[in-house]
């Protein structure tokens, strides 16, 4: 018996985890992904201002 | 910095960001530790002796549903604080929690429906909690949208927090529904007594785990958002400075 049967629920209980798990790592994703975007845009806009103000 | 306290500190973004920085890591493995841990203690369970092995979705579906209100909860407290203290990162915070907790709210909808189907023999009825639920759902993209349709950020963040606080009233309706109406969802049983120990165990481990872990979201989205700030803040100094040269460089050249 697999461990993930769960007799006639198994559908429900597998689809219901599989979505949470693909929610939560689509959400944890763009956030990492939004903060990585940020940080690159300052660190280029920093970098144009030191440049600016040195010459 | 010595004599401030710890609200005086977290209302200032740099600090904020050195802080979050060094606890972010050390939440995320805690709410993933705590989260795997729950689960795997919770899919040993032996079946309900009513709903059999379907009660299993409880472990993510009960949290899901506590974190959808809970996340309103801290959307409104930090509309209050940007309404009424101007605290420099309540508006943070409220923006940062509402997708989250969209998302914690579709969440408890989906594994709901998917839970009632084997217990209850259908996917959806129009009953007082599940009704009320989706209310909490249109709500928060309302606040999203709303945010997001205005161009002047410190009006939409005054109005958004205005909608958020008027629908407050939601989370009394959504608590309550199963006692004021009469509703397919049961009773809240809980913290009465209501859920045997074996699952209970597990139910409240895998609530912790989730919980850290929408701290731990949200923690990541406030620091995005207070880039964001920042970007914004030294485009528009780029720009200003850009006017300002280009006004000198005519203001010289009809000089001489």
């Amino acid at each position: 018996m697999s461990p993930l049967d769960f007799g006639p629920h198994t559908p429900f209980i597998v689809a219901s985890y599989a979505i949470g798990a693909l929610v939560l790592a689509a959400l944890t994703g763009w956030l990492i992904w939004d903060g990585r975007r940020q940080a690159a845009l300052l660190a280029a806009l920093e970098a144009r201002r030191s440049q600016t103000s040195s010459k | 910095m010595q004599n401030q306290s710890i609200t005086q500190r977290l209302a200032n973004p740099t600090w904020f960001m050195s802080f979050s920085a060094r606890v972010l890591p050390w939440l995320s493995a805690a709410a993933g530790l705590t989260i795997a841990y729950a689960l795997a203690t919770g899919f040993m369970t032996p079946p309900d002796y009513q709903q059999g092995h379907s009660v299993k979705i409880m472990f993510l579906h009960v949290p899901s549903a506590w974190l959808a209100m809970m996340a309103y909860g801290l959307v409104a407290v930090s509309s209050f604080g940007l309404l009424v203290f101007r605290h420099p990162l309540a508006d943070v915070s409220a923006k940062a929690a509402a997708p989250i907790g969209a998302v914690f709210t579709l969440l408890a909808l989906v594994t709901g429906s998917l839970w009632g189907k084997p217990t209850w023999g259908t996917y959806w009825q129009w009953d007082a909690r599940m009704t009320s639920v989706l209310i909490l759902f249109f709500l928060y993209l309302g606040l999203i949208a709303l945010r997001s349709s205005l161009e002047d950020e410190a009006l939409a963040s005054k109005l958004t927090a205005v909608l958020a606080l008027v629908g407050v009233v939601i989370l009394p309706v959504i608590k309550y529904s199963v006692e004021w109406w009469n509703t397919l969802h049961q009773p809240a049983g809980v913290m009465k007594g209501g859920v045997d120990p074996v699952f209970l165990r597990p139910l409240l481990i895998s609530a912790i785990g989730f919980t850290l872990l929408f701290f731990a979201l949200h923690m990541k989205a406030m620091r995005n958002e207070i880039l964001r700030r920042r970007v914004k803040a030294r485009q528009m100094v780029e720009v200003d400075t850009a006017a300002r040269r280009e006004r000198a460089g005519v203001a010289g050249a009809s000089v001489s």
